[in-house]
């Protein structure tokens, strides 16, 4: 049995399940208690749990996510919101100096188990502060997880895999999607962090993607098929570990590969891809592996600019017209 | 959670005269003293490349580890930066694993994983040595906030220099513990510098203990070279917060003797100001007043020098003889989760 559920609604079912579970898990970052949440994924939290586990802080981003690194370690297992990762910049230090690092530092001794989760990347004419994605910022730095999805069903599971990981998971969403409607199934269930999974099976070509440039790749996967052209479809979801063995496997079978990914392209997480398939795929390529991303600039304001950085569908089908050398 | 108004603002009081036990004064020469000999351990092993990296000793500050003892329960838990041997053995970590770990070597009290600036013991609950200017201060304060969500009567510690007290980090959780009412004991270890920069360099506000103040937080200056001042501010710091009040504020004023780490020739600083200070020397005080009060004799105090010196020899000893770690270890504790598969190619 499934209900059909938006993005934010799944989000907010995983931590109310995972709070009913566990009364060492709470939830705490700007306006998710009284005001029910910037994008209303947590409505109603409040009234269920109560003041002392759906947390209002003041808007001191540094400040909380280390009261979250602080309780993690002495025990609790704190989800931190941040309204966007754009505005988690300031909390880097705690999650990359101690999230990531206290583990090693103390040999073991103290576990960090946390959940950063927030929105990602663009969403319409924001300019440059608001639109960014740190998906590859954050998966660069060992110690921590990195998952990145907008899948209604696959995001509860994968949230709640996140709040009982014992390591810290940047869990990344995207405002744009909260309204995103998809089937959820009943009951308990858990996706596994690390795994990508194939949302359409193809032939031709495979296309690599997460986030909401899902959306994009679908759109672009369904005018490629009626040309002719049969497109096999891998949602990462989880960012760091990296699941390159369904990537390859995929690209041994369709020879070639286009990785959409909104992060810039210097570093991001499309070379990590291109680098992993140019290793373990070398022979299988018929065609370079090809990339669409966020322009590499800074995204301005102006809707003809936002239209010029972004990844759409027609840049898409145009890479794979390029990997499959069908003319343009 | 509601701020409630509350009695603030206390200002240094003078130490009571010896009104401590036996006990008590020779356990505060014990730990001052250990301190003292394992840091000038330290410099030596330091000297001979036995040690590397970043060091930063505690010699001249030990009243402080001293009193905390005394003041405070070992359930307590205690977070602090990076100049932090002393603190670590006062808690109770053993001066073998410590010396062990600034060797480098797999008996370290965190596998020669951490060396000076990362020694950490969850069984003493110590959380830590924390090499970034400040943020052990958020972190204490999310130590505390877990404590009060158990609804345990345990404090959290949060300690950490005066150069420290110039980050947002400390503004951010004072805000946060005092409208939360937290139950966090911030000390500032005021040693009158920021690595090179004089504390009247950094700030318009020099008596630092008044950063509490903005945030309603009781705040006060204390004796630093004196483990009986230390002792008392930190018991009347303990029970206030232990009453459920929220947190509260020390800036203890000390000195350290080296420069800010092994490296540092500290040319910022006058050899007459050294001087005063080495005058008040804390571990020569204390044993000065433990003989001239007759607290106790000097073949008692004499059985406690040799212990500490046998003591240390045994664990510069076990630090050289012990094995460095593994290389395999480079894979072991980055992540809880066994099977995670690192990228090696």
């Amino acid at each position: 049995m499934s209900r059909v559920l938006t993005l934010r609604d799944s989000l907010r079912e995983a931590m109310s399940e995972e709070m009913r579970r566990d009364p060492d898990v709470f939830l705490m970052g700007e306006e998710v208690a009284e005001y029910n949440g910037a994008y209303k994924v947590s409505k109603g939290m409040l009234d269920e749990f109560g003041p002392e586990r759906v947390i209002d802080t003041p808007i001191t981003e540094l400040g909380f996510a280390g009261v979250g690194v602080g309780a993690a370690m002495n025990g609790l297992r704190p989800i931190i919101e941040f309204m966007t990762w754009n505005f988690a910049v300031l909390a880097f230090d705690q999650i990359i100096n101690n999230a990531a690092k206290t583990l090693s530092q103390s040999a073991g001794q103290y576990r960090c188990p946390i959940v950063f989760r927030g929105p990602s990347g663009a969403a319409g004419q924001l300019a440059q502060q608001h639109s960014q994605t740190f998906e590859s910022w954050m998966a660069n730095c060992p110690g921590l997880k990195v998952i990145s999805i907008v899948d209604p069903a696959d995001s509860k599971g994968l949230l709640k895999s996140a709040i009982r990981d014992n390591d810290p998971v940047c869990f990344m969403e995207s405002e744009m999607m909260y309204g995103l409607k998809g089937e959820v199934p009943e009951g308990e269930y858990l996706v596994p962090i690390g795994k990508a999974v194939v949302r359409k099976e193809g032939t031709d070509v495979t296309i690599v993607s997460y986030n909401k440039s899902m959306e994009l790749v679908k759109e672009a996967a369904t005018k490629l098929e009626a040309e002719g052209i049969s497109a096999e479809v891998i949602d990462l979801r989880t960012i760091r570990p990296l699941d390159i063995d369904t990537i390859v496997t995929s690209v041994k079978k369709t020879n070639r590969l286009v990785v959409v990914d909104e992060c810039w392209p210097f570093a991001g997480v499309s070379a990590e891809v291109a680098y992993e398939v140019q290793k373990y795929a070398f022979d299988y390529l018929d065609a370079p592996v090809t990339r669409v991303n966020a322009a590499d600039t800074s995204l301005p304001y102006a809707a003809t600019l936002v239209e010029e950085y972004m990844p759409n569908a027609a840049k898409i089908i145009k890479a794979v017209k390029e990997v499959s050398y069908a003319g343009v | 959670m509601a701020v409630t108004t509350k009695p603030k603002k206390k200002t240094a009081k003078k130490a009571k005269a010896s009104s401590y036990s036996k006990e008590t004064y020779l356990s505060w020469f014990e730990v001052m003293y250990r301190i003292r000999r394992f840091e000038e351990r330290t410099l030596m092993a330091y000297g001979q490349q036995k040690i590397r990296g970043f060091c930063h000793v505690y010699i001249g500050q030990e009243a402080i580890a001293a009193g905390m003892v005394s003041a405070l329960t070992s359930e307590d838990k205690v977070v602090t930066a990076y100049r932090q041997h002393g603190i670590a053995l006062s808690r109770g970590l053993d001066s073998k694993s410590c010396m062990a770990e600034l060797f480098g070597k797999a008996t370290g009290c965190v596998k020669g994983k951490g060396g000076s600036m990362h020694f950490f013991s969850k069984e003493h609950n110590y959380f830590g040595g924390n090499g970034i200017v400040g943020a052990q201060i958020p972190i204490g304060t999310g130590i505390a906030f877990a404590e009060k969500y158990r609804k345990t009567s345990n404090l959290a510690v949060t300690m950490f220099g005066d150069g420290a007290a110039r980050q947002g980090a400390l503004y951010e959780s004072f805000n946060m513990a005092e409208t939360w009412d937290l139950p966090v004991l911030y000390i500032c270890e005021n040693n009158g510098y920021a690595m090179g920069t004089s504390v009247e360099r950094t700030s318009s506000v020099t008596d630092i203990y008044k950063m509490g103040q903005p945030f309603n937080m009781p705040s006060e200056q204390v004796d630093g070279m004196s483990p009986e001042a230390v002792h008392e501010a930190m018991t009347r710091a303990a029970e206030y917060i232990r009453s459920g009040q929220g947190p509260y504020f020390l800036e203890i004023k000390t000195y350290r003797y080296k420069g800010h780490s092994v490296s540092d020739p500290a040319k910022y600083r006058t050899k007459e100001e050294l001087q005063h200070y080495k005058n008040l020397d804390p571990v020569k005080a204390i044993e000065a007043k433990i003989l001239a009060d007759k607290i106790a004799s000097e073949t008692e105090v004499k059985a406690i020098k040799d212990a500490i010196k046998q003591e240390l020899d045994e664990a510069v000893k076990f630090a050289e003889e012990s094995p460095q770690p593994d290389p395999s270890e480079l894979y072991t504790d980055n992540y809880t989760q066994e099977d995670y598969p690192f990228i090696t190619d």
